[in-house]
């Protein structure tokens, strides 16, 4: 790796340059998902199930296909007959059986809202009511959407095969629970028996959605010699392709997938829910075919996180020390298998330094939409529970909780969860700027209460790659593989132009199409900065190195006898010592002197650090309606090292609003039919501008030195503390322990006033 | 189908189109004229991705029928912009990063635009009550509200506005 | 589905015309209502008629001893209205919660009333205020209080043919002023929970001599609360007079459990909110309560 010399002062990180992207985005000209047309594009429309566990019994498809108009149509049995295989596509993994059942169900409906056929039409409004003609019989079977009732012994099962995995023996039943995970250290009952204080507790909450503005949309054109482009807006452009290849059983490389921009994902856009249909129809139709929902659609059938119920014990010796932990829990998966609870267990204790732990989730299939990756998928609901639990142990040991929490953090070398060592992490750091951050010492005003809470995520690297190629002038471009969700174009052009030594202007950056570029991972997991940003670095230095080698074939020179400096060449020795080059003559020399100028990083990135955050929240409780306001908010964070100084904290600016929005009114609610009650922004209830203070964002840098430049993920760790923050805030302001999410005036009324 | 003949303008520009009559002014300024920086983020006038100016008053467009914009002057986020020419609230976002995925800003650019018209220096609780029909999901709205409040400075010709801490 | 027609008449008997001649016609106010119902499919209008281009019917006028205003009037233009805003702060504030800035532009506080949600904003307001509406139909224009309008959720009194021309509201306050308050469990963009309206006179001496309070999101349609009035009347708003009025508004309540809130909540807030909602039209009136 050409790493470079991080001692001397940035010229780069840590600035904030306006993005690369940015004036598309401003004024109107940068083209989202449902913003791409195709010549001859048709319109699709998606049929759903209006009942949350069926069989289906027929489609009949023929009235539809005789509409005027309609040019095809595609149900569950248009996709080929698939083996099961399990596909990881960043923060999840899903068989591919699921992917296609969730895409146009086969035999069950397992959701309401669940694709069950689908047409495309030479108008929208002709798509629609074709839709109307289409006949579905279903054999309506009972439903089950509460994580107890769906383990019961008489639950009704959404899968004849599903065997808990993760239990030994396996079970000899089929049941709702499809996994089982479980860590831990020392003796939990004698833990706790030993403990001089315990606190015990049940939390609970509701699934919350991602709420990206952006519903899901796609083009897909597949032509008759097999080859086919997909236009859409994701997470990760290469996950579209392979899963849509396996769903389809075709080769990759036969389909094209060019990133249109994306408009937010938060986790929810590393799947695929209409790509493999679009092109049924496309196939079928020998026209491209457009599908996009409709918000309903987005929060019926696209992936909310889960919503679980969690147990924990935790107890500590008299003077504060953490002793014992056990933490159980379960989450809702949905109608597939989700891989939440993995990271649960993983994300619930380990920022703290206990010797006696337990940790077990099992995640629930029940009759709702597929769960999908949230913002550290399966941290946040552990967290809530976990730290609210603290803040209780807190008051019965009389302990300041922030001293607590200081007194058990784990530091690096102590053990995680898992038992592996903690690398260099910065959460000692986190604690110790906010005791002497001013919010912390802030007055309260009447009926306000100060709450806190920590939390980490993981964070990951992974595959990335990057093109950076010098155009004949002597400017760059680098090309990623790596969706830009939220600024991480200028991330590339920063650690590029640092590498280079050039001015930040003189490097562009895209995002290339399947075809394009080499395999990357989903932007997801925090990794991008990380990862695609290790391989702009190991391409810029590639880069740089080219830059020398030319030069000193220009001058007639060794390559020992020039240096890069100042983002040009200088030569040391020799006839032509003293004279420089720059990039604009080298690169117009370049076709005679070795050919155009490039390098590509291909890499699976290692050395991801975990980001720890602490959050410090103000809120104010009207105690005759139970209204809570967050007056006053700082997030402290360990980002390793910011490249881009705004969109770090922007990052951590948004997962606190999202933290917030879920801890106070988000929330799912079903009817008792089984059907989504709140389908729309207006009564799922994410938090608008005027119910949000100005969010402080304090950056701490522990730098990653297995990072060029130091960083570590970011964008996951702020959504985690938020619940428990604000809980324990309402508990300081009045008193009252809120278990359950979201803490609505409503549920806070009826803790205010127990007597109705 | 009995397609309406409507003629209005569409940033300053004369403009004429056939439309459904249940087609919505969006359809057309998305579908129709080409012009997709409006968003449709939910169709309900919850999100305000589609906001657009209307005889100088700002509306969701996916809650104004086409056939209603005859004989009317519509001002979108295409048109905010003079030529390349940034408009101060665009190049406030851009200097402040405002914005991370992008989908919502045309519609805050064009709703805090129309405030500014109006309201030359705004409070910071006004600025967040008369965005609040916009929905953010990526920036929990500081960033947006500390650049509008710069935008509105430097269309004051002030150089530092209150609330703004210093930038590099 | 085929798309409704859409006409744009210039005049209310043309309107009429061509409401009366199709019972699938729907009025087109400001549309915030209308336009979701529609694309959502829960309504199927065969036309749509666009009250919009009539003549008259945007904007608030003075006709003698009320003000009129319009049905075609978007809720934001209330508030440029000063004598308007002046005389009944608390009808303006309801028509200016409703929604967003982008919302109350379009919106309108006659599609509000005739959308006939229990849990609309300005109605309330226009009880508490003794409004009246003025209908215009095939067999003339007739004047009903605006509370005779719903009937139930979803529903009017309003015959085929007919749609609501005018609001019109008393100009000659006195020494009163009104106030709306609402429940909502965000700052903005939610629909009440609870709203509550309350529109006070008093006599020089700060005796309350008039009082109407009126309900929303607690019962099928807005409820006008007459106890809940006369526990006022005669009294200084001393706490006495304020618990006997907040008691009668729980009393009046016969809400319903659904996603926006629960029975329990809903009565509770309908008797802390009626009391704040009086206390601020006492205050706005110059009296201390």
């Amino acid at each position: 790796m050409h790493a470079p010399e991080t001692m001397k002062p940035f010229r780069h990180i840590g600035t904030r340059p306006v993005r690369p992207d940015g004036v598309d985005k401003v004024t109107g000209k940068a083209l989202y998902g449902p913003d791409f047309k195709a010549p001859g594009m048709l319109w699709g429309a998606i049929l759903r199930s209006p009942h949350p566990h069926a069989r289906i019994v027929s489609i009949d498809t023929r009235e539809a296909e005789r509409l005027a108009g309609v040019k095809a149509v595609a149900t569950g049995r248009d996709f080929p007959t698939l083996e099961s295989l399990v596909m990881h596509v960043g923060e999840g993994a899903s068989d591919i059986v699921d992917v296609a059942h969730n895409c146009l169900a086969l035999d069950k409906v397992l959701y309401e809202g669940h694709a069950v056929a689908a047409v495309a039409a030479t108008s929208p409004e002709i798509a629609r009511d074709a839709l109307a003609l289409i006949e579905v019989e279903y054999d309506v079977l009972p439903f089950v959407l509460g994580l107890e009732e769906a383990l019961a012994q008489d639950a009704p099962l959404l899968h004849d095969n599903m065997f808990t995995k993760g239990v030994k023996p396996r079970p000899d039943k089929p049941s709702n629970a499809s996994m089982r995970v479980e860590m831990g250290a020392g003796d939990i009952e004698a833990g706790l028996a030993g403990a001089a204080v315990t606190v015990e507790g049940r939390y609970t909450m509701e699934p919350v959605h991602q709420g990206y503005i952006e519903p899901h949309a796609c083009v897909a054109s597949w032509n008759g010699d097999g080859q086919a482009q997909i236009w859409c807006s994701s997470q990760g452009h290469f996950s579209v392709r392979s899963l849509t290849a396996s769903v389809l059983a075709i080769p990759q490389s036969d389909i094209r997938v060019m990133p249109l921009e994306i408009g937010g994902g938060f986790g929810g856009k590393t799947t695929i829910y209409l790509e493999p249909v679009a092109m049924i129809l496309s196939r079928k139709s020998g026209r491209p075919v457009r599908l996009a929902m409709s918000r309903e659609e987005v929060f019926r059938a696209s992936g909310p996180a889960p919503g679980a119920i969690i147990d924990v014990r935790i107890g500590a010796d008299a003077d504060g020390r953490l002793v014992a932990a056990d933490v159980e829990f379960k989450y809702h998966s949905g109608a597939y298998p989700a891989v939440d609870a993995g990271a649960g267990v993983s994300s619930a204790i380990g920022h703290y330094r206990i010797a006696n732990t337990r940790v077990v989730g099992t995640e629930v299939l029940c009759n709702r939409p597929a769960a999908k990756a949230y913002r550290a998928p399966g941290a946040p609901q552990v967290n809530f529970a976990v730290e609210s639990a603290l803040d209780e142990l807190a008051a019965r040991l009389g302990m300041d909780p922030l001293e607590l929490r200081l007194k058990n953090a784990a530091k690096p070398g102590d053990p995680q969860t898992s038992g592996l060592p903690w690398g260099k992490i910065g959460w000692i750091e986190c604690l110790e700027a906010a005791k002497a951050h001013p919010h912390w010492s802030s007055p309260l005003g009447p009926n306000q209460g100060r709450g806190i809470a920590g939390g980490y995520w993981g964070n990951y690297g992974g595959p990335s790659t990057v093109n950076l190629s010098v155009a004949e002038d002597g400017t760059f471009t680098v090309a990623t593989g790596s969706p830009d969700i939220g600024g991480s174009r200028a991330s590339m052009a920063i650690m590029a132009a640092e590498v280079l030594d050039v001015p930040y202007e003189q490097v562009r950056c895209v995002v290339a199409d399947t075809a394009s570029i080499g395999v990357s991972m989903v932007t997801g997991g925090s990794r991008t900065t990380f990862a695609t940003g290790m391989a702009t670095v190991e391409a810029a230095g590639e880069v740089r190195h080219l830059l020398c080698q030319r030069a000193a074939r220009i001058w007639g020179a060794s390559p020992e006898q020039v240096q890069w400096r100042s983002g040009e060449v200088v030569c040391l020795s020799g006839d032509k010592q003293g004279e420089t080059m720059s990039v604009a003559d080298i690169a117009s020399r370049s076709f005679h002197s070795g050919g155009p100028i490039a390098a590509v990083s291909a890499l699976s990135a290692r050395g991801w650090l975990p980001g720890f955050g602490f959050h410090i929240c103000d809120v104010e409780v009207d105690p005759e309606t139970g209204h809570v306001a967050v007056v006053r908010y700082t997030a402290i964070q360990d980002v390793g090292r910011a490249i881009h100084a705004d969109y770090v904290e922007g990052q951590i600016q948004g997962g606190v609003a999202q933290g917030i929005g879920w801890a106070l009114n988000e929330t799912y609610i079903y009817n008792e039919e089984g059907r989504l009650d709140n389908p729309g922004f207006l009564d799922y209830r994410m938090p608008v501008a005027s119910d949000m203070p100005m969010i402080e964002a304090v950056m701490v840098e522990v730098p990653n030195p297995d990072h060029p430049f130091g960083v570590k993920g970011v964008g996951e760790v702020p959504i985690v503390p938020p619940l428990a923050a604000v809980a324990n805030a309402i508990k300081a302001a009045t008193g009252k322990r809120l278990n359950s999410l979201p803490m609505s005036p409503e549920r806070v009324y009826a803790a205010l006033h127990p007597e109705g | 189908m009995n397609k309406i003949h409507v003629n209005c303008a569409v940033n300053g520009d004369a403009t004429e189109f056939l439309c459904d009559p249940g087609a919505t002014l969006l359809d057309v300024l998305r579908d129709t004229l080409g012009l997709t920086g409006s968003k449709e983020g939910c169709g309900s006038g919850d999100c305000g991705a589609c906001t657009v100016v209307l005889d100088g008053e700002m509306v969701c467009s996916c809650l104004v029928l086409a056939p209603e914009a005859e004989g009317r002057s519509v001002a979108t986020i295409e048109g905010v912009a003079e030529g390349s020419v940034l408009h101060p609230v665009q190049q406030k976002f851009l200097e402040h990063a405002a914005l991370q995925c992008g989908f919502c800003t045309p519609g805050f650019i064009v709703a805090a635009k129309n405030l500014l018209d109006r309201n030359p220096d705004p409070t910071e609780t006004e600025v967040r009550y008369w965005l609040a029909g916009n929905l953010c999901r990526c920036t929990g709205y500081d960033k947006i509200v500390r650049a509008v409040l710069a935008a509105a400075a430097e269309l004051r010709q002030e150089r530092t506005p209150a609330c703004t801490r210093p930038r590099q | 589905m085929p798309s409704p027609a859409f006409h744009a008449p210039d005049t209310v008997e043309g309107a009429i015309a061509l409401l009366a001649a199709d019972p699938l016609a729907r009025p087109l106010g400001g549309g915030t209502d209308l336009i979701v119902q529609v694309r959502s499919g829960r309504v199927t209008p065969s036309s749509i008629v666009d009250l919009k281009r009539i003549g008259g019917l945007s904007g608030v006028r003075r006709d003698g001893e009320a003000f009129v205003i319009g049905a075609a009037t978007p809720c934001t233009s209330l508030k440029d209205d000063a004598q308007f805003s002046a005389a009944w702060p608390g009808v303006v504030e309801a028509a200016n919660l409703i929604g967003s800035v982008q919302v109350r532009n379009r919106a309108t506080m006659a599609g509000n009333l005739c959308n006939a949600s229990p849990a609309a904003d300005s109605v309330p307001a226009l009880v508490a205020a003794g409004a009246t509406c003025v209908i215009a139909g095939p067999a003339g224009r007739r004047e009903v209080p605006v509370e005779a309008v719903p009937v139930a959720p979803g529903r009017t009194s309003l015959a085929a043919g007919e749609f609501v021309i005018e609001i019109r509201l008393p100009a000659g306050r006195r020494s009163g002023s009104d106030a709306y308050l609402r429940s909502i469990p965000r700052t903005e963009m939610d629909i009440a929970v609870v709203g509550t309206a309350a529109n006070l006179e008093f006599d020089g001496e700060g005796t309350c001599t008039s009082a109407r309070i009126a309900l929303g999101a607690v019962a099928p349609t807005v409820v006008l609360v007459e106890a809940a009035g006369a526990a006022l009347i005669r009294t200084r708003l001393d706490d006495a007079a304020l618990d006997a009025m907040a008691e009668a508004v729980r009393a009046a309540c016969d809400p319903i459990d659904d996603k926006r809130g629960t029975i329990s909540y809903r009565k509770a807030m309908a008797g802390v909110l009626a009391r704040r909602a009086v206390r601020i039209a006492a205050e706005r009136a110059g009296v201390k309560a």
